[in-house]
């Protein structure tokens, strides 16, 4: 089975994020970087599924030239190769831009599953899953808390608000995971050497037939108009308890009218 | 002025609060149009949704609508926007409105604003970032703009429509009937309201010890008429079910008012919670981040602070 797996490089959410004053963009130069925390657990079900099944996994990122360390990363829990897609002009992509753009890539490399996270802590959209299954018009299984595959038929748990239904579909398809479905590996020091030799393949827009036009900033659907740093939150008032406690709790819920 | 669609958001037959939020919103923009999509559409439901301004009630009511994945309501509004070339499409920023606003755009080649908070003239939105840090507001340069509110974001407010019905029917393609729901499981929900919606949320987290202990939340709870949230801790313990879990990959919550009880506050739980109005954090550890955010705190011991305040709140309401 050929399994990619779309891998995303984010900042660190333990560090102050800011969008540039320029083009109103993340400023991912500012920050470390680190694997999208959601990713290591599709990671982890792509290399699952090929123990299981065999075939190969594919890592997949779409991020400047920094975004490398990521996919080591993925390379040393234990994918084959990957495709690194990295191109000036994918500069500012909103969602619309950058599932065009992975799934012209997506196209290219071939796959029988994409495996994603359900969501990136930058962004936040949870959007790119049901947006590729759309664009390369194959099933959408996702939210998946649990995943088998028999023959050429996947079903999956999707986590619903209630509790979850069971979804099957034909390969090919597009998967994503939440993060009860696993526990990621860590790198083995092995891993993390063997990484290193591991092929990368990098693809500019039009290795991936992806139209100048489509990508970046200036062919954004959707734009920020204004942003500002929120406002502090007005501290708060913090008591100990002394054995009233809750009282006192109350009657900060009584002068907001709460009860 | 032109009509607005709104997805309405059901279960069991009935409205849930967020698409009455979505037709007030819907209402200050343009003319509101709400679009049920499955079977078991009732009179109530409809009376409801005229209620709160719905001048049109579009419906298509097949089962096949909600027995495919996501994509078959993609395919009704993408329908719906060819026919009647709304100015915007508002859908509730659910995982699931979410999934179907990202097939939307797709379709329709139209820009998309999820997490919204606040919509204002011009289809502006207005978002939170960052775990709260930035405001952000933004807006839809291609195509229609479809947009996905967070639950909570706007006080529903009545205010009558015609409210008249319209059968949709739609021919679903092939590429929609992709993933099948084979069986739907629901795991316990008792009276509560739903965590999302709710308009006070009382969150446990590994300060709370135990399954057992989880009552004295839904203690205070019960009291103030609340929804049940846990921290990853909790819920990964087994301590309560996983789909009340707060944070960045649980729910995102926005209630009026946040009870954190024995929840450090990792900025994976804020990131589900920070846009409440109000918060208010119990903590036997006076460095906890949570304070950080809470509007009122007690350092104490949540077994003693939580019964304490829900008897209070019995005994004042
Ligand atoms: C990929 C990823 C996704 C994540 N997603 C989420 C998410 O969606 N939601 C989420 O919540 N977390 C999430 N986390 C986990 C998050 O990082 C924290 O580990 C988690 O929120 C901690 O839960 P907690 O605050 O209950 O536990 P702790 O951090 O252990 O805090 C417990 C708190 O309880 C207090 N306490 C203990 N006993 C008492 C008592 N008797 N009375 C009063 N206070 C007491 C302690 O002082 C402490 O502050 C995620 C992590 C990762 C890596
Ligand atoms: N630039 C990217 N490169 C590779 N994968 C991505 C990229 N952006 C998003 N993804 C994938 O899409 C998922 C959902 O992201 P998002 O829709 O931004 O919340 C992530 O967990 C990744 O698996």
């Amino acid at each position: 089975m050929n399994i990619v797996v779309c891998v995303k490089q984010v900042p660190d959410t333990a560090t102050e994020r800011k969008l540039r004053s320029d083009d109103k963009t993340l400023d991912r130069d500012a920050v470390d970087g680190v694997v999208n925390e959601l990713d290591e657990y599709a990671v982890e079900e792509a290399l699952k599924l090929k123990e299981a099944h065999g075939g190969e996994v594919t890592v997949l990122t779409m991020g400047p030239g920094k975004a490398t360390e990521t996919i080591r990363k993925a390379l040393a829990m234990g994918a084959d190769k990957a495709v690194h897609l990295t191109d000036d002009a994918l500069h500012g992509s909103d969602a619309l831009s950058t599932s065009y753009a992975l799934s012209q890539a997506l196209k290219r490399i071939g796959f029988d599953l994409v495996v994603l996270g359900s969501e990136s802590t930058d962004a936040r959209t949870g959007m790119l899953p049901a947006m590729l299954a759309e664009r390369l018009d194959v099933p959408q299984l996702t939210l998946a808390n649990k995943v088998e595959i028999e023959g050429g038929e996947v079903v999956i748990q999707r986590i619903t608000d209630y509790g979850y239904d069971k979804v099957a579909a034909e390969l090919p398809a597009v998967l994503s995971v939440v993060e009860k479905i696993n526990e990621p590996r860590y790198p083995s020091f092995k891993g993390i050497m063997a990484a290193k030799k591991k092929p990368v393949e990098t693809l500019a827009i039009g290795d991936a037939e992806i139209a100048a036009d489509q990508v970046g900033l200036g062919a954004a659907w959707s734009e920020v108009v204004e942003f500002a740093a929120a406002p502090p939150r007005a501290a708060g008032t913090i008591v100990k308890d002394e054995g009233d406690g809750g009282q006192k709790a109350a009657d900060f819920l009584a002068s907001k009218k709460f009860i | 002025m032109s009509e607005i669609l709104v997805l309405v958001d059901h279960v069991d037959g009935e409205v849930k609060k967020v698409t009455l939020e979505l037709l007030t919103l819907a209402r200050s923009l343009g003319t509101p149009a709400a679009v049920w999509a499955g079977p078991g559409i009732t009179d109530a439901a409809k009376a409801r949704l005229a209620e709160y301004g719905a001048e049109k009630i579009y419906v298509e009511g097949s089962g096949d609508i909600v027995d495919f994945v996501v994509a078959p309501k993609a395919e009704l509004l993408a329908h719906l926007m060819a026919e009647k070339s709304p100015a915007a499409v508002l859908v509730a920023a659910t995982s699931e409105g979410k999934e179907i606003a990202g097939r939307l755009a797709v379709k329709t080649d139209s820009g998309v604003i999820t997490d919204a908070v606040g919509l204002g003239e011009g289809f502006v939105a207005e978002q939170s970032i960052f775990g709260g840090g930035v405001n952000v507001r933004s807006r839809v340069r291609r195509g229609t703009p479809i947009v996905a509110v967070r639950p909570n974001s706007t006080a529903p407010v009545a205010a009558a429509g015609a409210g008249a019905e319209e059968q949709v029917s739609l021919m679903l393609s092939g590429s929609a009937r992709g993933a099948r729901v084979l069986d739907r499981v629901k795991q316990e929900k008792g009276a509560r309201p739903e965590l999302t919606e709710a308009a006070i949320v009382v969150s446990g987290g590994r300060g709370v010890g135990s399954a057992e202990n989880f009552s004295v939340i839904e203690g205070l709870a019960d009291a103030l008429g609340a929804a049940v949230g846990a921290s990853r801790a909790a819920t990964d313990a087994g301590w309560y079910p996983h789909q009340f879990q707060v944070g960045q990959t649980g729910k995102t919550v926005s209630p009026q008012l946040y009870v954190a009880a024995g929840i450090s506050g990792a900025i994976q739980h804020r990131a589900g919670m920070q846009t409440a109005k109000t918060i208010v954090a119990i903590n036997k550890d006076p460095e906890a981040p949570i304070f950080e955010l809470a509007d009122y705190g007690v350092v104490g011991d949540l077994h003693q602070v939580v019964p304490q305040l829900a008897e209070e709140v019995k005994k004042r309401k």
